[in-house]
């Protein structure tokens, strides 16, 4: 029994999966150091994370594996459920033991798990996409906080940098407690000090636009007159809008009194 | 701004819900310039009313005030409503402020008709070349087109948008005729012969020319009001197949009616006919996706569909000499027309089998709703049927039968269909 441990990276666990290789010492377990379990049985091997090793198995998937697959593969990593890292590594063994594509092949349950974890991060990431809302501040910043189901926020950067090419904005993940920035030339990666299990960071009044609150109100006003009462249908509202993701949503914010 | 601006707002927009087309995908505007916004590839949906519908874009009347008197619309000259009108400036700032803070895609801009088609058509189009030009915005905008407009002002708003519409509104000409007197299929069938024709062309120009410019790259739409005219699902799905074919539209929309009116020229009804709006929209699914032709789902014997069940499992039903299909063998095209198969199952499918025999466990995994397909399949030569169920028996066992539930709101409209009938 080989258990591993190592760092919570994505090089990271591309290193277990060399280790493993040059040991022919199968994996019982994968976990991030911090989180591990001492175990009495077996063998614990922990790992250090080491770019070139991990650049070694990444070259090797990408010489058998399409993008497309690739991307599945880091989205199964960003999806962050439990033995993930298990399905990461089935996934890598079958595709170095094959000679031929295993994409598709749909009857290998690491194949199916790593096809339906990449769904449900995608699903989350075009989510995101929508749900964001910015506030705009007083110094033209554009500013929203996230707390995803799954860790998409470097999925979700692109996106946001093409978009909104022209203007300073910056989304952060509460639950992860990093965001993302964009200076109106390039993105950077943030940190803010925060109180432990604070998830939504409100604005200050002073701090927002003079404008901010009359474009909340116009989008709410706006977001009641589209209803038509006679067809409503709270499920079908429910289902594309799940309750967890009202917190972003300023129309599903109680109305200000006017 | 304030006050006045809400109230416009609230009226405009309660305007211009009952047009049901959002979508914002296929546009291929890219933000190269370092403006506002990006709109290439797929749409986004960034908010859901209490009805269930997306919303995606700011769709807004540019004004209310209307001189025609369509019974079935709610802007229509004799109806008693505030009336309003946008400046072009304000459209321009709602869709831009509204953009920035990610609320939405971009704008669908209708209109009343004010003096006449070409005034207001202009208007609709000033509104978006000051969005491209002077604010170098590159999110979606869906234009409609105003019945009776110039083929330059046309021209002209395809430059700009990405999407022109022009809706048909009535299933038939006779029903156009009585409902809406002042317009006549003519006037709606020749904007929508020109938007096609000056798409060919942009597109032709296009493969010669690299940087010709782009002619409303999402293509045109429309959209017919059903239940507030006689015509029945077979005439209806007939009409868009031909518009689909005869006009390269990328969609047709159907906007099942809501009573606004009192008007004694449309039928009397309580409800809006949701159910039979979603079994059309299944039926323009199967022909645009499922390969299924339109004389297929209804035709002139049978020429409604059936409100219970989806088209799908309805033609299923009634061609039980096709089924069951081997799930290990069938081509993907008759994987498709399997109850319980979608494409992406039909896909997994397709792709799996070429490393493995398939299973009934296997197909679950892929999910493939085996509660409904388990009739028309087999797996392995296997079967998870005994022996063969009537296809009167299979109807019911998938209405009522192990455990499926049936949803409020259909038992409603049900017992509404049965009280008329």
């Amino acid at each position: 029994m080989h258990f591993y441990t190592y760092d919570g990276s994505f090089e990271g666990l591309l290193t277990v999966v060399f280790e493993a290789f040059e040991r022919k010492a199968w994996p019982t377990g994968i976990e991030p150091g911090h989180l591990a379990q001492p175990s009495m049985f077996g063998e614990h091997i922990a790992v250090v994370t080491d770019e070139e090793k991990a650049g070694r198995v990444w070259q090797g998937l990408q010489k058998k594996l399409s993008i497309h697959a690739q991307q599945a593969l880091y989205h199964t990593y960003l999806w962050e459920q439990p033995g993930f890292e298990q399905t990461i590594f089935d996934y890598i063994r079958l595709v170095f033991s094959s000679t031929q594509s295993i994409e598709g092949h749909y009857t290998a349950p690491c194949v199916l798990q790593v096809q339906q974890a990449a769904k449900q991060v995608h699903r989350e990431k075009h989510r995101m996409e929508a749900f964001v809302r910015f506030q705009k501040t007083a110094d033209e910043l554009y500013y929203a906080t996230i707390s995803p189901d799954f860790n998409v926020l470097p999925l979700i950067v692109r996106h946001f940098e093409k978009r909104y090419a022209n203007q300073r904005w910056v989304i952060y993940d509460t639950n992860r407690r990093y965001g993302a920035y964009y200076d109106l030339s390039r993105v950077s990666l943030v940190n803010l000090e925060l109180p432990p299990h604070q998830r939504i960071i409100p604005l200050a009044p002073e701090a927002r636009d003079v404008q901010e609150d009359s474009y909340q109100q116009l989008w709410q006003v706006y977001f009641s007159s589209v209803n038509i009462p006679e067809r409503k249908n709270p499920k079908l509202h429910l289902r594309h809008m799940p309750k967890r993701y009202w917190k972003y949503l300023s129309e599903k914010q109680p109305r200000a009194l006017r | 701004m304030e006050s006045r601006l809400i109230e416009k707002l609230s009226i405009l927009a309660d305007a211009a819900k009952y047009d049901v087309s959002c979508s914002s995908s296929g546009g291929k505007r890219r933000n190269e310039n370092k403006g506002l916004g990006n709109a290439e590839g797929m749409g986004i949906c960034h908010s859901y009313t209490e009805d269930g519908r997306c919303v995606s874009l700011l769709k807004i009347l540019l004004t209310n005030h209307c001189i025609y008197d369509c019974a079935y619309c709610v802007t229509r000259k004799s109806n008693d409503v505030k009336r309003a009108a946008f400046t072009v400036q304000e459209v321009v700032d709602l869709t831009i402020n509204f953009y920035r803070r990610n609320y939405i895609e971009g704008l669908f801009l209708s209109s009343g008709i004010f003096k006449n088609a070409d005034y207001t058509m202009e208007r609709l189009v000033r509104v978006a070349k000051k969005l491209r030009q002077e604010h170098k915005f590159n999110g979606y905008i869906h234009l409609k087109t105003i019945p009776g407009a110039s083929e330059e002002l046309i021209k002209e708003a395809g430059l700009y948008a990405d999407r022109l519409s022009v809706n048909i509104e009535l299933p038939s000409e006779m029903s156009l005729q009585q409902l809406a007197p002042e317009k006549s299929y003519k006037e709606v069938l020749e904007p929508m012969g020109s938007i096609r024709q000056q798409l060919a062309q942009a597109s032709e120009e296009k493969k010669l020319f690299k940087s010709a410019p782009s002619f409303a790259p999402a293509g045109q739409s429309t959209q017919l009001i059903v239940g507030a005219s006689a015509e029945n699902d077979h005439q209806i799905l007939q009409l868009s197949s031909q518009l689909y074919k005869d006009y390269s539209l990328k969609r047709v929309y159907y906007s099942g009616y809501v009573p606004i009116s009192s008007d004694s020229r449309l039928p009397i009804m309580a409800d809006p006919p949701i159910i039979r709006e979603n079994r059309i929209y299944q039926a323009d699914w199967l022909m645009r996706f499922y390969g299924f032709e339109a004389k297929e789902i209804v035709d002139e014997q049978h020429p409604h569909l059936d409100l219970d069940i989806d088209p799908k499992l309805g033609w299923a039903l009634r061609h039980r000499h096709v089924f069951p299909v081997e799930v290990n063998t069938a081509d993907y095209e008759l994987l498709l027309r399997v109850p319980g198969i979608g494409i992406k199952s039909a896909q997994k499918i397709v792709s799996a089998r070429r490393f493995a025999q398939l299973n009934f466990e296997h197909l679950r995994q892929m999910g493939v709703v085996l509660k409904r397909a388990k009739y028309f399949i087999t797996c392995q030569t296997k079967s998870l049927q005994r022996q063969d169920v009537e296809s009167e028996l299979i109807r019911r066992k998938i209405l009522f039968g192990e455990g499926s539930v049936r949803s409020a709101l259909l038992k409603q409209q049900l017992d509404l269909f049965k009280q008329v009938g």
